[in-house]
């Protein structure tokens, strides 16, 4: 049952004794890009808080790379190789980009792949270089997603986990985003994405998962997801 | 002339004390949003490792800040960990109740140890010898040197919060907790490690202070309202706005020595007869009554 890289099995999350999520299973396999989609409320953001061990498990295990994790501390979660990108974004709004993206590098230890990363997310973001010495809250809101990406593939994450990462953003910027995510599948990442962008999600992700309250209603590749009576009536109003 | 001049130099240099003094209660706001209440009684362990550790030891106080240094690192890691990692799982009013009872805690143990009575500094390189500076102002040499430490020991705490990974780290705790946690940054020892910067620093600044100020287990309330004071002008969690504050305080503390110029300037009989002397210490009370009632946030804002 347990395959791939992360595995999530029958698990259970509650909010003040309500149950958020209902016994939730899925898995990521190394290389794949697979997305969850679900309406606000669904569960999605709480689902990569309990992975992230930000949001105590109920019930149910994750496994990363076969190792149980829903114990462990956030702080060690990160160490292992799952990075998340969250809705908020987080920044550490008073100080520069620059130290923003070397804070996402803190769990690394050599300053030569720490430099050859931050060149990387240079080359991704060549707007985040023109700005280095900018404090994070100067900048608008696409640059502060890019931001918060780049931050997340500063400690060459084995997992990346993104939590809605067009959100708000003007629709070029939405594209921009997406073709980042895009890249970095290209780049042979590991992406577990959520995202309210149906069409484009199932577009570029391998497979998908569709969360309602709290269970998961459907799974499929991006294709036969799209093409499926769920999706048709949840999110594209058909 | 010289009155004015003399009390403007001793505030500012005693300001300079009071930044060091103050710097860990605002790093600890900074890093968790908790007060700490028993942060005068961290200066006067302070104060007692260094008075002891000479006595004991032989050496001149001065010698003894490492030792302080060390002695504070500890006991603040220790408190973090054997109690407000406790706390911090409570209610807001556990925490500030909580670090209440640990001043009372930590003072009633400086009694039973130390006994009550006043202790002074009576041997040392500085003691008694003064340092005259021009325009007739001549200033203790223990009050230059403790100034003079202060401000090295307050630039290196500053340095290492923002020259160092750990530093950064801490920094990146204070500003969002939850973010830096999905950097990897553990939240637990970035708050044991901001209780040992602020233990050590305050023990440090009272290692320096025990030189021209006496000691006994009571003299921690009236620092930890001065702190109290300084992090209130200059703004909770701001460590340059902490700086500024406190000359500003240091400067406030000298305020019988302005009226004692203003007397003589302007020679009226009614001034001689005020014991401003007396007053010292209420007018610290005052500016923090002051500072709440008009500009809550401080000079620097929370938190930059």
């Amino acid at each position: 049952m347990s395959s791939g890289i992360l595995a999530i099995e029958d698990l259970k999350v509650r909010y003040s004794g309500l149950p958020v999520l209902q016994g939730i299973s899925l898995h990521v396999d190394a290389g794949e890009t697979v997305c969850v989609l679900g309406a606000n409320g669904a569960g999605k953001s709480t689902l990569l808080r309990a992975i992230m061990g930000a949001q105590p498990a109920f019930a149910g295990r994750v496994l990363f790379d076969g190792r149980e994790i829903q114990k462990h501390s956030t702080a060690d979660i990160v160490r292992l190789g799952i990075v998340y990108v969250p809705e908020e974004k987080m920044l550490f709004s008073p100080i520069t980009v620059e130290e923003n993206l070397l804070l996402g590098a803190y769990v690394m230890d050599e300053e030569a792949q720490i430099r050859a990363n931050l060149a990387f997310v240079y080359r991704l973001f060549p707007r985040l270089e023109e700005r280095r010495r900018q404090a994070a809250s100067t900048l608008s809101g696409g640059e502060q997603q890019m931001v918060a990406i780049g931050r997340g593939l500063m400690s060459n994450p084995k997992i990346l986990m993104l939590d809605e990462p067009s959100l708000g953003l003007a629709p070029v910027l939405v594209d921009e985003v997406l073709d980042t995510v895009r890249k970095l599948k290209a780049e042979g990442m590991t992406i577990l994405l959520v995202e309210q962008n149906v069409r484009e999600a199932l577009d570029l992700a391998d497979r998908g998962y569709i969360l309602q309250t709290g269970r998961i209603v459907g799974e499929g590749t991006g294709p036969a997801l799209m093409a499926s009576d769920q999706v048709k009536s949840a999110f594209l109003g058909l | 002339m010289e009155i004015l001049a003399s009390s403007i130099v001793a505030g500012l240099l005693f300001g300079m004390v009071l930044a060091l003094v103050a710097l860990g209660l605002t790093i600890i706001f900074g890093v968790m949003d908790i007060i700490n209440f028993a942060h005068g009684e961290f200066l006067m362990y302070g104060m007692y490792t260094a008075l002891l550790a000479s006595q004991v030891l032989g050496v001149d106080p001065l010698l003894t800040l490492p030792l302080a240094a060390l002695v504070g690192f500890l006991l603040g890691i220790a408190c973090y960990k054997g109690f407000i990692t406790y706390i911090l799982r409570g209610p807001m009013i556990a925490q500030l109740l909580g670090t209440f009872g640990l001043m009372l805690l930590l003072r009633n143990i400086a009694l039973l140890v130390f006994g009550s009575e006043d202790r002074a500094v009576h041997h040392g390189v500085l003691v008694d010898k003064s340092f005259e500076m021009g325009m007739g102002i001549i200033v203790p040499a223990t009050k230059l040197a403790a100034a003079g430490l202060s401000v090295v020991a307050f630039v290196a705490v500053w340095l290492l919060m923002n020259r160092t990974r750990m530093g950064k780290a801490l920094t990146a705790t204070a500003l969002n907790p939850q973010g830096a946690r999905y950097m990897g940054i553990s939240t637990e020892k970035m708050n044991a490690l901001a209780w040992g910067i602020g233990g050590a620093s305050v023990t440090v600044a009272g290692a320096l202070i025990v030189n021209f100020w006496p000691v006994n287990p009571y003299v921690g309330l009236l620092f930890t309202m001065i702190a109290f004071t300084i992090v209130a002008l200059g703004g909770f969690g701001s460590v340059p706005g902490a700086f500024f504050a406190a000359l500003v305080v240091g400067l406030i503390t000298e305020i019988p020595g302005f009226w004692d110029f203003l007397t003589y300037t302007l020679e009226l009989d009614w001034m001689y007869d005020v014991p401003m002397t007396s007053f010292k210490y209420m007018w610290i009370y005052v500016a923090y009554f002051i500072i709440m009632v008009v500009r809550p946030r401080g000079l620097f804002g929370w938190k930059h």
